[in-house]
């Protein structure tokens, strides 16, 4: 057996454990499980990082309240999370169809950022030639395809050649990210700027915002890629497809699926949702890419659909409380004078002390069987 | 370009070489010990660069280099504990627990770096040299190959080691049992997962040496983030060894080799961006993928967590 067939078993075994926790338990009260599965972790990841922050000599308290406050409890503040969750929910979705076909696409910052390169070099272009929804569509269509082009050959070796992805991804990754910077720089940059970046899509071509508000309407369309994305892998035929070859290869070649050719379409739409999520922050806040720019949203997003178990719903909310969590901390670097960095702590934490949570609810369930 | 081929050039790629494939070496070295147990330790990245942090730290504070190597392998062993316990013990899935660790260290040691030493970034001493008559002084060759730190000397042992472990000890044959077929180990009254902790902290001690190398004689400070993509790469290089040590070294000289010409062209004036020549390195381990990437061999049961008497 190849590595990812083990990886995918033991993907299997924990989906049926997954449905195993949806029965009823009798022997403990529902409100126990939730306290051992989400609240106490949520807390004791809190409390770890409040211990790194007072060792820096920041009062936790303050820092916590200060980023709810900055983040949920003004209104600018919640607009600006809303706004942030649009790339993040088409990354969620571009993984949330990788990792349930047992594909792990560690490459979607490559991916995203030279998404958004393509999205940049063509929407300034293209103002005043099409019509505005036009332009919006070309940037977010050229996106998905260079974002899903730079999978190809990760995709190829994977299908064909059995070679594990999850280094050629990240290889491609770290690539992907230079080349960006090199075409920003070369190729794409602004001849009217004399800091290198692309031509700027004038803030009327964006994306439209909701309503009164300062809120990209990407956060629809992330929306709604998530949604749709959750629906295709559990509604239909092609999505259960997909799942198959996730959960056991060999089986789906027995069952007459072409193993190397659905391979290929998983890493196309999980790498072309990738793009997307760099076209929706181009298109719909930023207006262009600086050289050297790099959000690295891609691998932090990894934790959080393996949180959500790789279900749309729980990335979601998933996605709502980090975009909070990543403003409240922007602004907190700057007022507070503690890093943004420290939002990677808090995440690693909070994965941490959840992983240790399932395995005392598992743990405690085998006892009471 | 004619006069590249100076003596001073070709010294200075060969010591380029050396600088950048030690760290490599040891990182590759210490993630075959993983793979070969069956764990695959994408946490490494967050190993070594913890081993950059804290041996760059202690040797600051104890303005001792060995000291200083020491502690880096404390923090790489640190970083491991936690992807031991949760990985090995409990049976957390590798892959995300490795990415989210190496997040977690990048974060950590950013934010440390932040709070101690703000936006100066102090300097170590140059490294002492170890100096062998006679040798040290040959053209070319002599300062690159023989007049550097003793830890590059132990770096190469360990490859010798590692090797004679893996084919005639005991343990060597218990840690590819552990990655081919736990159960049977079990059966036979093997510690799978003892075996895979020891693997784990193993790594960790090799990747935080590495780190510390990297920070503390590659570059002579720490920098956040500085391990850029190197852990990864050790992966590469334990993947395409196929649990043979030598071909670590082999693959990490020739990446070595491949970092140091671009940084040499860099400085001979050729007016290439820095992100083209940064592209190197991962543009060859792709190559290399493409070109070899079948016939890398990874034992059976890889990135599997065991448990006795799951099926």
């Amino acid at each position: 057996m190849t590595m990812q067939d083990e990886i995918n078993a033991v993907s299997a075994d924990t989906q049926t454990d997954a449905a195993a926790s949806a029965r009823p338990v009798n022997e403990r009260s529902a409100f126990q499980r939730i306290l051992t599965l989400t609240v106490g972790p949520i807390i004791a990841a809190f409390l770890l990082s409040a211990i790194i922050l007072m060792l820096v000599g920041v009062n936790p308290l303050t820092y916590y309240g200060y980023i709810l406050e900055r983040s949920l409890l003004s209104g600018l503040g919640l607009q600006q999370t809303a706004t942030r969750m649009a790339p993040l929910l088409f990354l969620c979705a571009g993984l949330i169809v990788a990792f349930r076909a047992g594909i792990w696409n560690l490459g979607t910052d490559g991916q995203f950022l030279l998404g958004a390169v393509a999205a940049a070099a063509t929407a300034p272009l293209l103002v005043g030639i099409l019509p505005g929804w036009a332009v919006l569509l070309a940037g977010f269509l050229l996106a998905a395809i260079v974002g899903a082009l730079w999978s190809v050959i990760p995709a190829l070796l994977k299908a064909y050649q059995g070679v594990n992805e999850i280094i050629t991804t990240l290889m491609m990754s770290f690539l992907g990210v230079l080349l960006a910077s090199t075409l920003v720089k070369l190729i794409f940059r602004d001849p009217a700027t004399t800091v290198p970046q692309t031509r700027t899509l004038p803030v009327d071509d964006r994306l439209p915002r909701l309503f009164d508000t300062s809120i990209s309407s990407g956060l629809i369309w992330g929306l709604i890629a998530v949604l749709a994305v959750h629906l295709m892998m559990t509604r239909t035929s092609f999505g259960l497809r997909l799942r198959m070859v996730g959960a056991n290869p060999v089986a789906a070649t027995h069952a007459g699926l072409s193993v190397p050719l659905l391979t290929m379409a998983t890493f196309a739409l999980s790498a072309g949702l990738a793009g997307l999520a760099g076209a929706s922050e181009i298109l719909g806040v930023t207006g262009n890419v600086p050289a050297n720019w790099n959000p690295a949203y891609g691998l932090m997003v990894i934790p959080l659909v393996f949180l959500a178990r790789f279900n749309g719903i729980g990335a979601i909310v998933l996605v709502f409380f980090y975009s909070a969590l990543m403003i409240g901390s922007e602004s907190a670097a700057r007022r507070l004078g503690v890093p943004q960095n420290f939002t990677l702590v808090l995440v690693a934490s909070l994965l941490i002390c959840l992983g240790l949570g399932e395995y005392i609810d598992q743990h405690k369930r085998k006892k009471e069987r | 370009m004619s006069g590249l081929l100076t003596e001073a050039f070709l010294s200075s790629l060969l010591t380029g070489a050396i600088i950048a494939a030690i760290p490599m070496l040891l990182a590759g070295l210490g993630e075959q010990m993983s793979e070969k147990a069956g764990v695959l330790n994408i946490g490494i990245e967050g190993m070594m660069l913890m081993g950059a942090y804290m041996g760059f730290l202690v040797a600051f504070k104890t303005e001792s280099l060995w000291l200083g190597f020491l502690g880096g392998m404390l923090g790489g062993v640190l970083v491991a504990i936690v992807m031991a316990v949760l990985c090995v013990r409990l049976g957390l899935n590798q892959i995300v627990i490795g990415i989210g660790l190496t997040l977690g260290v990048e974060g950590l040691t950013a934010l440390l770096h932040h709070f101690q030493f703000s936006r100066t970034y102090p300097r170590l001493p140059a490294p002492e040299r170890l100096n062998i008559p006679g040798l040290t002084d040959l053209p070319v060759i002599g300062p690159s190959l023989f007049g550097r730190h003793l830890i590059v000397y132990l770096a190469l042992l360990a490859v010798a080691v590692l090797a004679f472990l893996y084919r005639r000890t005991n343990l060597g044959m218990t840690l590819s049992a552990a990655g081919e077929s736990p159960a049977a180990l079990d059966v036979a009254g093997g510690n799978v997962l003892g075996i895979r902790v020891f693997a784990v902290l193993f790594t960790g001690a090799m990747a935080g040496l590495g780190g510390a190398y990297l920070a503390n004689i590659g570059a002579g400070l720490f920098l956040p983030f500085m391990t850029g993509g190197a852990g990864f790469i050790g992966i590469v290089l334990a993947m395409l060894a196929r649990g043979r040590p030598l071909w670590v070294l082999i693959g990490s000289l020739i990446f070595g080799a491949a970092l140091s010409l671009t940084t040499a062209l860099q400085v001979a004036g050729s007016n290439i961006p820095t992100d083209v020549i940064q592209m190197l390195p991962f543009a060859a381990v792709m190559l290399v993928l493409v070109l070899f990437g079948r016939r890398a061999k990874l034992p059976a049961a890889l990135g599997a967590a065991y448990e006795r008497g799951a099926r």
